[in-house]
């Protein structure tokens, strides 16, 4: 069908929204509560447009496009609609956007500068609510909701936790956890892509910069950092530059810049990982034990499998995640062997999840009362660092990272992206099984975007079924599954976030898809690129086992780089 | 018969219900306890497999439902039309401050408990309140005050005894 946008002519299909054909056309027009891929909730009337014939302004994500419909997106009546909307907002909003951390990503302050709105119309009108700072990830400042819904919608629809929604009604509502408990005794688990899709400075991360600045001043501490695989194909949209630019040598460069005292690569970590949990794996296929194995690395389904799967914790394989295997590794055997107290080192981790906030605070994640990882960074925080320190990754050269955490398997890295764990850790099972290697070490059905990719491959004599999930929605639909009686498949991969952690809680804010798509393309060209592409190649880990954990599974390992769970108590779950 | 049985007892009547039957359920809930609970609350979201935070949601939505017990003394003050011509926002503003909770609250001490309605039918008595099923026609802020004095002295004495 035709329709004639702003006096030209653009086609649409039959069930399309006017915002998305507007889109496609590359014709702007505002939103605030729309959420991409998934049904409009018409909740903010920024997106409004005049349609020829219609009395009222139309609301473009919301209503369908027809044959011949005559569409201003600009004309003065739009205009002034749509700064009206954004005066309202502002109307039960605060005045501190100078003091506010999302200002310079904030879309109400965007809106506002972009329609000319230079003054206060409305008194604000709004009642004080507290903030809410339980949680060790997330901090919500209610004064500054718009009540989108973005983040409930997530929430439920994607995550399917449910741990917010809107309470009470009219002038009187807000969102909040069921009863009114803070977010820290609710079923939150910490995932953060609540604070991706806010519009304002409502929802943020619990910002660590200070203790983190705080301990590299203090000459008895000895600050080391870890980064995550992830972190240095995503960094790069924080300075302008394009979604999926590797910056991992300036990034080192750029921390050892800061002051810190070593730069270790998590991914390092990950391969360590593999070995343990491929290792796990094989154990439980050959004694009989529980399958399907589910991974381990996302705190955020581990804390959702505690509140909502008890019975399925014996799934979850007992391997601690990259950030607190090499937590362990870095104040034991890091330590032994530079001859630093453990009580001195500060271990800090650079992660694109705001869920490792809250896994560091685990106490089975240390020992004798010092926590492995002192303090957690998300990307966003890092890139803050960097600009507090005045450092510009452009002029900078890459370094490499320090021994003996530095080498890594593009394996590892691929911990990044939804099913590069199963492939990584295929491709490492699949050694230690028949002692040959995975054919062309590749797993083409778990990469990509789908939120479900299932396989069944030959490992030897073997059939194993395996699935890479990501969103805890289609996690929590595998879980029923398997509750029910589904066998076939040995080994799951999870990870909290929609397509990984390149779309983790603590990711730089992505425009749109396109960039988490960029991301995930950027690991999977590290793997294709580089030489050194499976775990068990991976020499620094074997020289690790050779030195000191002996072997996987052994009795060290059993100590430091394993863990268990346990079923966890929600204000909000019976 | 305890908290948790009325509670079964109600999801009894709803054994195969869904999400829609949830505003009833609640109406029935409360109708037992007189209030929802937090257990209630967890008990229902539990049956009809919906987040709890989407049964609070729903409930705060809505007047009718009470998050705490009603104290022994519950006082409905009418704000429909009449009754706020005739100065029921002062009423509904001296009940708050005599007894130091706000609307849909019970005081501490479990004595006192307000709740506002949109109108109890009684204009012709407006401003009109009721305590306990007994109304008390044309009410100034002093003569709740009064009331509520005369109700916490009989208590007292109650008490002592």
């Amino acid at each position: 069908m035709k329709l004639i946008v702003n006096g030209q002519t653009v086609e649409a299909q039959a069930g399309e929204t006017l915002l998305t054909v507007l889109k496609r056309e590359g014709i702007n027009v505002p939103t605030l509560c729309h959420m991409e891929g998934m049904l409009p909730s018409g909740a903010c009337r920024i997106c409004v447009v005049e349609v020829e014939g219609q009395n009222n302004l139309i609301p473009s994500c919301s209503f369908p496009a027809a044959e011949g419909m005559k569409i201003q997106t600009n004309s003065p009546r739009v205009i002034n609609a749509r700064k009206t909307v954004v005066e309202l907002l502002l109307g039960s909003h605060p005045d501190d956007c100078l003091y506010c951390a999302k200002q310079p990503t904030c879309d109400l302050n965007r809106l506002s500068r972009d329609y000319g709105v230079t003054s206060r119309r409305f008194p604000v009108a709004k009642k004080k609510k507290p903030l809410d700072i339980s949680s060790p990830s997330i901090s919500r400042d209610p004064d500054k909701c718009i009540l989108c819904g973005k983040c409930v919608r997530v929430c439920e629809e994607v995550q399917s936790v449910a741990c917010i929604d809107f309470v009470k009604r009219g002038s009187d509502s807000f969102i909040g956890c069921a009863f009114d408990s803070s977010l820290n005794v609710s079923s939150c688990v910490n995932c953060g892509q609540c604070i991706n899709v806010c519009p304002t400075g409502a929802l943020m991360e619990k910002s660590d910069i200070q203790t983190v600045t705080e301990a590299m001043a203090d000459k008895n501490k000895y600050v080391v950092v870890q980064h995550a695989p992830s972190i240095s194909v995503s960094l790069a949209e924080e300075f302008g530059l394009a979604a999926g630019t590797d910056v991992n040598g300036v990034m080192t460069a750029a921390f050892r810049k800061m002051g810190f005292k070593a730069v270790f690569d998590t991914s390092f970590a990950a391969d360590l990982t593999i070995m343990e949990e491929a290792s796990e794996l094989a154990h439980r296929i050959k004694t009989g034990g529980v399958l399907p194995m589910m991974t381990s690395c996302s705190p955020g389904w581990i804390k959702f499998v505690e509140t909502f799967y008890p019975e399925l914790l014996p799934n979850l394989s007992t391997c601690k995640s990259p950030q607190q295997m090499l937590g362990a590794m870095i104040k034991t055997y890091y330590a032994k062997n530079q001859g630093l107290n453990p009580g001195k080192l500060f271990s800090v981790s650079v992660m694109p999840c705001t869920a490792k906030k809250f896994e560091v605070t685990r106490p089975e994640m240390g020992r004798e009362g010092n926590p492995d990882i002192d303090a957690v960074l998300t990307t966003r925080e890092l890139a803050q660092m960097l600009r507090i320190h005045g450092i510009d990754l452009k002029t900078l050269s890459p370094e490499e990272p320090d021994m003996p955490f530095g080498d890594r398997s593009t394996a590892g890295k691929l911990f990044g992206a939804s099913g590069g764990v199963m492939e990584a850790a295929l491709r490492t099972a699949h050694f230690l099984l028949t002692g040959k290697e995975l054919g062309a070490l590749k797993v083409e059905a778990v990469r990509g975007q789908a939120g479900i990719k299932e396989a069944r491959l030959k490992i030897g004599a073997l059939e194993v079924g395996v699935a890479a999930v990501s969103g805890l929605g289609n996690a929590r639909k595998l879980a029923e599954e398997i509750k029910n009686g589904r066998k076939d498949l040995h080994f799951i991969e999870v990870m909290t976030c929609p397509g990984g952690c390149i779309n983790g809680g603590g990711q730089p804010f992505a425009r749109n898809k396109a960039a988490i798509v960029e991301r995930m393309r950027a690991l999977y060209t590290i793997d294709a690129t580089e030489k050194l592409r499976t775990s068990h190649g991976n020499k620094a880990v074997q020289s690790l086992y050779k030195d000191f954990l002996g072997k996987p599974l052994g009795e060290k390992s059993h100590h430091l780089l394993h863990t268990k769970y346990t079923k966890r108590k929600a204000s909000d779950v019976a | 018969m305890s908290a948790q049985s009325r509670v079964e007892k109600v999801l009894e009547k709803y054994s195969f219900a869904t999400r829609d039957k949830l505003i009833p359920i609640l109406q029935d809930v409360q109708g037992e306890d007189g209030y929802i609970s937090k257990h209630a609350a967890l008990k229902v979201a539990k049956h009809l497999n919906i987040p709890a935070s989407k049964v609070y949601g729903v409930a705060t939505f809505y007047n009718q439902f009470r998050f705490k017990p009603v104290g022994r003394n519950h006082i409905l003050v009418c704000r429909g039309t009449a009754c706020h011509v005739k100065g029921s926002a002062a009423v509904l503003k001296m009940a708050e401050e005599v007894l130091g909770i706000k609307a849909g609250d019970t005081t501490r001490d479990g004595l006192f408990s307000i709740e506002v309605v949109a109108c109890i039918g009684a204009c012709g008595l407006a401003p009109v309140i009721s305590i306990n099923g007994e109304f008390h026609a044309k009410i100034t802020p002093d003569k709740l005050r009064k009331l509520v004095d005369d109700i916490r002295k009989t208590e007292k004495s109650n008490g002592a005894k």
